[in-house]
């Protein structure tokens, strides 16, 4: 087990390390730092002072090592636009996205697990059918466009909910969070459906799967033949199967979900990180680009290294594997 | 004698599909006594697991029990609410089924799944149910019962799961327990461990088995009555001496002519021609008449039970051998 | 049995699909639509009503206006103007062009280039295997979404650049496929036979094992299309996909967005319309060939 871990730990760090090369490589080999960096009305003097500031004039190598050494003090610079170190600045719009994000795999277990349920235990129903051709919907149209049209039905036409902003927000722990008012949690309503629905398709297609599978299997049989009630077969027996790829997709989707917040909140006008990163890649601010760059890749690789865990304390099976 | 452990009658179970109903299990009766074995034979497809199911009511759909009674000690089970029946099941009648890798669900541990099948029917609290089955698996000769009750299915033997499989099945005590080919997927050696022990602990608690194979050799030294089992029906039933030594039934003389120890050395093993009808498109009539070589035009029509002689009856008009008796 | 063998045994495989695919009405309905979507796009300049590019053609007077408002040239605006005056149809169908072009351009590309790997990794084995399949995983790790990102933040935005993202994304999932369903068919007895013989490697792997693994390779080209197209008009959308001079269905929706809030819901709408048929109807016809050409799943 412990091996197991050590052996993850530092295929999760050679993941990260090859991010930042690639990072690196992107921006100070394939881009041109100096056009980016520096004001285009300086004069050479300037410039060339500016160069040897930031070390563009040393060999790449001793250039990547500094900025390894600035990842791992959270320093990548400053922010163009906003004049404060781009981690700082990022890590201010964390919050709003994490809440929606939350939101968003809340909903899509809330409603996926229940409605995949009913579909898989109501194969030929009228309901589960809808479910079935909606959930291939939320798959394959974009995200962006499902959002158009909830604001223009729901705002627009409608006026029931309001289509942009975080609404009112109240302090905990030193940040600014959206649902803890009323007027907060009414602003979340559309983009956080907007976030879940395609990962609240892919659960319910998931859930269906699982009951359907389960359910002729022998074990449920069993189950059925030693007198349990059906609220006991399907709630602990087939769920305790189903959770298994559920965790994993969730998990591994909750990356998924945080990359595609950009288009959410695009759309909503949602102040989380990902309107930051469309904003500062249209004004090439790179200092906010490269942080949220390298902030999304570890929280990515930390995700799903605690997906791996969880699916270890979920399944017997692996955890008897790693162990031997 | 005393009521029965089981008494079915005229018991039909159909599946009904886009392309037809079949009859998987055909106007079929039989008896079995506390304490007894009763071996149900037949081939695959022949509905003898679909009888086993239909027992408990676990026939699921397209499946239908369409007719006949299931007396249960008496008491007629086969029109009992769902409810009702799921009170029944593992308290009354219960099942072992035929392969132990699956009956046991991987991700729940043993005590999980042995403790809910008490409290499913008596209230009493975690640690009494425990206690209770960590005793059943005392008795179905598992060691260190305490500890294994804290493993995973998969951490035991497949021979293993099936002691534990039995163990659940004798939890409380039922009047009936239903063995779907329990030890087909197990070893030779396990298997005749398991058949002993199986018969032990059914004669020790008075319980009624209904033990399903294909497997005549299997069924022989265990079973108290068989009845054989061709498309849907009972072909032919009786005391194992009846059956074994005196088949009547064409088929099930082919049944015993295919089984390797029962054929004199030297001699070649007998197959059954033919193959097991469509299900679908079952000939009318006798259903093996077209595979038999005793059929003639009178075998188009059903033929009904024939009594041989006292508890050994046929359904077939043509008998093998004139009973000597 | 035997009459309807000899009637199968008569028809070639094509018109075998061709049969087995019309018996799903959804998926005749999304071929068709599929069609008609790739015939506008092929004849745009002849059929559509004005070029939306050609500043001439195009009155300022006329911006922002409902659809079926006729101009005061008397021209008619069946769906409509956007804000700059430009006929809201010819833009949906010469942005067609642009979407198509990225999506099937980079399905295609990402094809190709994961195909081959694919089979090589199959064919070779060894460390070549290990090495490309790793690399599939990792890519496969990544949400596309957060590649694509990634890499036009560093290289900005522009119609090559979106493909190059675009076939960065999706090249793993054809890797992945064909390395399946090749080593399934290497095990084949016409492969070994075909080794017997002694021909070259590359004979063998792109004329005998190739073909044999096209079935699952068009299908997930047919969902892949669908999904370039779809990520495509989401980075447009976003303003990192093509540029203002090149717009794509994604663009004319973003185009649109600012007038939705007021009430001019059809300058987003119909391009949004357009992108929704084409990702429906390619699906449609995507899920029924899996279906046809999957053999497990055949009578």
């Amino acid at each position: 087990m412990s091996t197991w871990l050590l052996r993850r730990l530092v295929q999760a760090l050679f993941v990260v390390l090859a991010m930042t090369v690639i990072v690196f490589v992107g921006v100070n080999v394939i881009g041109n730092p100096i056009d980016i960096l520096i004001s285009p009305d300086a004069n050479a003097a300037e410039r060339a002072q500016a160069i040897a500031s930031l070390g563009l004039d040393k060999p790449l190598w001793q250039q990547y090592l500094s900025f390894l050494s600035g990842v791992l003090h959270g320093d990548l610079g400053r922010s163009f636009v906003y004049n404060e170190p781009a981690m700082r600045v990022i890590l201010e719009r964390l919050p709003a996205t994490m809440e929606l994000a939350v939101a968003a795999v809340l909903i899509s277990i809330l409603i996926g697990i229940p409605a995949g349920l009913y579909a898989g235990l109501r194969p030929n129903s009228w309901g589960a059918r809808s479910l079935m051709a909606g959930s291939i919907l939320g798959f394959s149209l974009p995200s962006f466009w499902i959002g158009l049209m909830m604001i223009m039905v729901f705002s627009v036409q409608l006026g029931w909910l309001p289509s942009t902003g975080r609404g009112a927000t109240r302090a905990l722990f030193g940040v600014q969070w959206s649902f803890l008012t009323r007027d907060g949690l009414v602003h979340m309503i559309l983009p956080s459906i907007n976030l879940a629905l395609f990962n609240l398709s892919l659960i319910i297609r998931l859930t269906r799967a699982g009951v359907r599978e389960a359910l002729p299997s022998e074990y449920v049989r069993f189950a059925r033949a030693k007198g349990l009630s059906p609220m006991r077969v399907v709630g602990v027996h087939v769920m305790k199967n189903i959770l298994i790829p559920v965790v994993t997709v969730l998990g591994l989707e909750f990356a998924t979900t945080i990359a595609f917040s950009v288009v959410t909140e695009s759309i909503f006008a949602w102040p989380g990180m990902g309107k930051l990163i469309i904003d500062s890649i249209s004004v090439l601010d790179r200092p906010v680009i490269v942080a949220y760059l390298m902030l999304i890749v570890m929280l990515f690789v930390t995700v799903n290294l605690v997906v791996d865990l969880l699916y270890v304390v979920l399944d017997p099976r692996v955890r008897l594997e790693q162990q031997g | 004698m005393s009521v029965p452990a089981l008494e079915v009658r005229g018991l039909s179970t159909h599946f009904s599909s886009r392309a037809g109903v079949v009859r998987a299990v055909d106007d079929v009766s039989f008896t079995v006594q506390r304490g007894e074995v009763m071996g149900l034979v037949g081939e695959s497809g022949s509905g003898k697991s679909v009888t086993g199911f239909s027992l408990l009511g676990l026939v699921d759909e397209p499946g239908r029990v369409v007719a006949g009674q299931i007396l249960l000690e008496g008491r007629d089970i086969a029109k009992l609410s769902d409810g009702e029946m799921r009170r029944l099941r593992g308290r009354h009648i219960a099942m072992v089924f035929q392969d132990p890798m699956m009956t046991l669900n991987p991700v729940l541990r043993v005590d999980t799944q042995m403790i809910e099948a008490v409290q499913a029917h008596e209230p009493v609290s975690r640690a009494v149910a425990r206690a209770r089955a960590r005793d059943a698996l005392g008795l179905v000769g598992i060691s260190s019962p305490e500890e294994r009750l804290s493993a995973y299915p998969h951490q035991f033997s497949g021979g293993m799961r099936q002691r534990v499989a039995i163990a659940i099945a004798l939890l409380h005590r039922p009047a009936l327990i239903v063995a779907d080919e329990p030890t087909t997927a197990l070893d030779v050696t396990i298997q005749a461990q398991i058949l002993s022990e199986m018969q032990d602990l059914c004669t020790r608690f008075g319980t009624a088995l209904v033990w399903i194979t294909h497997d005549l050799s299997v069924i022989a030294g265990l079973a108290d009555h068989i009845a054989v089992m061709y498309a849907g029906r009972i072909v032919e039933k009786g005391t194992v001496d009846q059956v074994l030594d005196n088949p009547l039934h064409p088929y099930t003389q082919g049944l015993i002519g295919s089984v390797p120890s029962r054929t004199p050395r030297g001699e070649r093993l007998r197959g059954i021609p033919g193959m097991t009808p469509n299900v679908l498109n079952l000939p009318v009539g006798c259903a093996f008449r077209t595979r038999c070589g005793r059929a003639d035009a009178q075998c188009e029509e059903d033929p009904p039970e024939f009594a041989a002689e006292p508890g050994h009856a046929h359904r077939c008009f043509h008998p093998v051998a004139e009973l000597v008796a | 049995m035997s009459t309807s063998t000899t009637i199968v045994a008569e028809e070639s495989p094509f018109r075998r699909l061709v049969g087995d695919f019309v018996q799903s009405k959804m998926a005749t309905a999304g071929f068709v639509v599929m069609c008609l979507i790739l015939l506008c796009a092929v004849v745009a300049p002849w059929i559509s009503p004005q070029n939306p590019y050609d500043l001439v053609q195009i009155d300022i007077m006329d911006s922002s206006m409902p659809p079926g408002s006729v101009s005061a040239e008397g021209l008619k605006f069946l769906l409509g103007t956007d804000d700059q005056g430009r006929d809201i149809l010819s833009g949906i169908i010469y942005g067609l062009r642009i979407s198509l072009i990225v999506g099937a351009g980079s399905a295609l590309i990402a094809g190709v280039i994961g195909s081959s790997l694919g089979l090589i990794a199959a064919y070779v084995g060894g460390w070549v295997e290990s090495a490309i399949m790793r690399l599939v995983d990792l890519q496969l790790s990544f949400p596309s979404m957060l590649v694509a990102l990634m890499i036009l933040a560093i290289l900005g935005k522009g119609v090559g650049n979106v493909m190059l993202a675009l076939v960065l994304v999706e090249w793993a999932y054809y890797a992945r496929t064909a390395r399946g369903s090749a080593l399934a068919e290497r095990r084949r007895e016409y492969i070994e036979a075909a080794e017997c013989l002694a021909l070259s490697r590359a004979r063998v792997v792109f004329h005998h094992l190739l073909p044999n693994c096209m079935p699952p390779l068009i299908v997930v080209g047919t969902f892949q299309m669908a999904r370039a197209i779809a990520l495509e008009a989401t980075l447009s959308f976003l303003g990192l996909g093509v540029p203002v001079t090149e717009p794509s269905l994604g663009l004319l929706i973003a185009n649109g967005y600012q007038y939705m809030l007021s009430g001019k819901y059809w300058i987003s709408f119909f391009p949004g319309l357009a992108l929704l048929l084409t990702i429906v109807a390619i699906n449609l016809v995507g899920d029924q060939l899996r279906d046809v050409l999957n053999p497990r799943l055949r009578r």
